[in-house]
């Protein structure tokens, strides 16, 4: 079986990157808005894995970074989404723009 | 246990009772500060007689000259080798002259003012800065080197400043306290200075080694400083004309007095205590502190002389024209304290030469009795009176017998009529003047019968003149005042009968001075004439004072505005420094430094109220900003990263 090329990998992990940023910038719900978070934190996962198994393939920590990352960002998700619920009882709302209070 | 070892009390016990009424005056110590502070003083002034005592007749002497003791020398902070500022005491035959003097006129006005101050606010500050004050000035005469005299030199002058503004609500007396602080200051400048170029030169700044390096023409360090010279003049006459420019401001000297007349803002046992009998004579002290090198150079005694004889002869003649009775006897005191300054400068080293150094320390013993006796009696009239006018006065002898009395022996004290105390300095003064310089001798003899004419011009005035005017609010002189003034007056009685040049003396060496009744007649005879004349216009109620004013009106004029010397230096002060020099240095820091410090501010506020929507608020716009940022480093790297 002739390999994919890396080229096709970095391809897809810039392609769900740019997915994640366009997510995160135009969504105004903040849920939405943790997802393409997820789906950023999830392409960088992408090319650890796909670095470390074509340039290192005798090494193993891109293995370890990406596994450490999937660890980070549960934590982050509950935090982000215990944010998201105090602020919606303070705000009933979960848009992003009625929390703009921190404006000049 | 041997006296000198207790004498560090005599400064500490005020220091004492300045810290506790000064930190509980107003709570705990509230009714007891008078008495706490005035029984501290008992304790000092006994402690003080007791270490004249011994020094002067059980063991001061060795070999007949009277040693200058350092019981005590702390090293305070040291500089290099042998170059160090101690604490310390000296003990020597005019330190221990001045103890006294301290002790027994603080005590008093202690005393007199348990009366005058009673049902005042700040009774307990009050007494704490009468401690501070005396404190300060025991550490003054016992210092052993020139800047622990400055040190308490200050000290001497920030409580002075305390006490002329202690009515702080009137303006005039802080005003007052202001002009004070800053004549004298100034003046002080001048000492630093002088302290700095005897301390370069000098190579230290103890007393006795700086005397016996500078006072000695061939030793190394008097050579350098001799020939060191700038403009004209040797840097040991710069030093000490400077030094004595302190001194100056201190002894309220021409043309640094203007500061004396208008302390009298200060309540009046004050007045007595600093601005009559002991922090004036500071200067005098100063300069007989450092009388060896004055007498060595010769140029910085002329100045001593010169100031000293016109000081006395100008205050004295402001004094005949003023109305305000303390005014008065501020003016009388900076007459004194020019005949102190002009006997110290006739005088020489060596035995009888050496006269003019006794009577100058006696007439400043003598004249803090005898003026502080005055202060106290003007205290009581004022009291009595309420006002410090002489024209709201009058015919008082009968209402006040005991301040009459005692004012009465004062007076005859000052114009210097036998027996009293200041007939036998000034008679003392007048024959080192007579020996050494004519001119001055007649000057003096002249303000001799000047000082006469205003001091009766006062006590006529004040006692005999309108007898049958009636006072609304009368005040009786309270007993404790009565005990001082009377105390003072038995002072003032026989301290001119202590054989003085046995004890105090230039080169340390007792004499006899024998008064020479010849010689006495001229100067008694022109004290009565000028007691004559003063009687004469203000015995009874006539115009006759009015009519000579009248004919010497120039002269009158002249005088009763002190000379213009206000009035120049606020010439001085208002039309060349501040418009001179005192605007453009305020337009340079109004329009110059804030002006760029405010363009600064502007601009910066300018900007930021064109850039502040960028702070939106909306966590969307600041991520599109900050990934932005991000590619555009990141492009930036891939450019430049080679």
């Amino acid at each position: 079986m002739s390999q994919i090329p890396l080229s096709h990998v970095l391809f897809l992990s810039t392609g769900l990157f740019f997915i994640g940023l366009y997510g995160f910038f135009t969504r105004r719900n903040m849920i939405t808005m943790l997802m393409s978070v997820e789906l950023i934190l999830n392409s960088v996962n992408i090319n650890f894995v796909a670095f470390n198994k074509w340039l290192y393939p005798q090494q193993m920590q891109g293995l370890f970074f990406s596994l450490f990352i999937i660890t980070i960002a549960a934590a982050e998700t509950a935090v982000a989404i215990a944010i998201i619920i105090n602020l919606y009882r303070s705000h009933q709302s979960v848009d992003i723009e009625d929390a703009d209070e921190m404006k000049y | 246990m041997r006296y000198e070892q207790y004498i560090f009390l005599i400064p500490l016990l005020p220091l004492l009772a300045f810290a506790l009424l000064g930190l509980w005056g107003k709570s705990f110590f509230r009714q007891y500060a008078g008495i706490f502070s005035t029984l501290l003083m008992a304790v000092v002034t006994v402690l003080s007689l007791y270490a004249a005592f011994n020094y002067f007749l059980v063991n001061g002497k060795a070999g007949g000259v009277y040693q200058s003791l350092i019981p005590f020398n702390y090293n305070w902070l040291n500089f290099s080798q042998g170059m160090s500022i101690n604490m310390g005491i000296l003990l020597d035959p005019i330190s221990v002259m001045m103890l006294v003097v301290v002790s027994i006129v603080s005590l008093m006005v202690n005393i007199f003012s348990l009366d005058y101050m009673k049902g005042e606010e700040r009774f307990g500050v009050y007494f704490a800065f009468l401690s501070l004050f005396s404190f300060s000035m025991f550490g003054l005469v016992l210092s052993t080197n020139i800047f622990q005299i400055y040190i308490f030199w200050e000290l001497v002058g920030i409580s002075s400043y305390l006490l002329i503004g202690f009515y702080f609500e009137k303006p005039s007396a802080v005003a007052a306290a202001k002009k004070a602080f800053i004549v004298t200051r100034f003046a002080d400048l001048g000492f630093l200075i002088g302290i700095l170029i005897v301390a370069f030169y000098g190579g230290s700044l103890d007393f006795n080694t700086l005397l016996a390096r500078l006072g000695n023409a061939s030793s190394p360090q008097s050579l350098s400083i001799t020939t060191a010279s700038f403009m004209g003049l040797s840097a040991l006459t710069w030093s000490l004309v400077l030094v004595f420019a302190g001194g100056a401001g201190k002894s309220a000297m021409f043309p640094l007095h203007i500061w004396l007349p208008d302390a009298m803002e200060g309540p009046t046992p004050v007045s007595a205590l600093i601005h009559a009998a002991t922090m004036v004579v500071a200067g005098v002290f100063l300069v007989a502190r450092l009388f060896p090198l004055y007498l060595f150079n010769g140029a910085s005694q002329q100045v001593v002389v010169v100031i000293g004889t016109l000081s006395s002869l100008l205050a004295a003649m402001i004094a005949c024209t003023q109305t305000d009775i303390k005014r008065i006897l501020a003016y009388s005191t900076m007459s004194q304290i020019g005949y102190m300054m002009l006997a110290l400068g006739v005088s020489g080293y060596v035995g009888e030469a050496g006269l003019g150094y006794s009577a100058s320390l006696f007439h400043l013993f003598t004249h803090a009795f005898f003026k502080s006796l005055l202060f106290l009696c003007a205290g009581s009239i004022i009291h009595f009176v309420h006002s410090n006018e002489m024209k709201d006065m009058g015919g008082l002898a009968k209402m006040m017998p005991l301040t009459h009395l005692c004012f009465l022996v004062a007076c005859l004290s000052i114009a210097g009529l036998p027996p009293f105390s200041g007939f036998f300095s000034k008679e003392e003064i007048l024959a080192a003047a007579f020996a050494k310089h004519k001119f001055v001798y007649a000057v003096a003899l002249f303000t001799a019968g000047l000082t006469a004419f205003y001091m009766f011009r006062l006590y006529f005035s004040v006692f005999w003149k309108n007898k049958n005017r009636l006072y609304a609010h009368r005040a009786d002189t309270g007993p404790m005042m009565k005990v001082a003034m009377v105390s003072l007056a038995i002072l003032t009685l026989v301290s001119g009968f202590v054989p003085f040049t046995q004890f105090v003396t230039a080169d340390g060496k007792p004499f006899t001075s024998h008064g020479d009744l010849a010689f006495s007649i001229g100067p008694v005879a022109i004290a009565i004439f000028g007691l004559f004349i003063a009687a004469r216009l203000y015995y009874t109620d006539n115009n006759r004072a009015e009519k000579w004013s009248q004919s010497w009106r120039f002269l009158y004029r002249t005088a009763l505005h002190k000379f213009y010397i206000d009035e120049i230096y606020l010439f001085i002060t208002r039309k060349i420094i501040f418009n001179g020099v005192g605007r453009p240095a305020a337009w340079i820091d109004k329009h110059l430094v804030d002006g760029f410090m405010n363009q600064l501010a502007a601009q910066t506020e300018h900007f930021s109220v064109r850039i502040k929507g960028l702070q939106s608020g909306k966590l969307q716009s600041y991520a599109l900003y900050f990934f932005a940022g991000l590619a555009g480093l990141t492009l930036i790297l891939l450019y430049f990263w080679k």
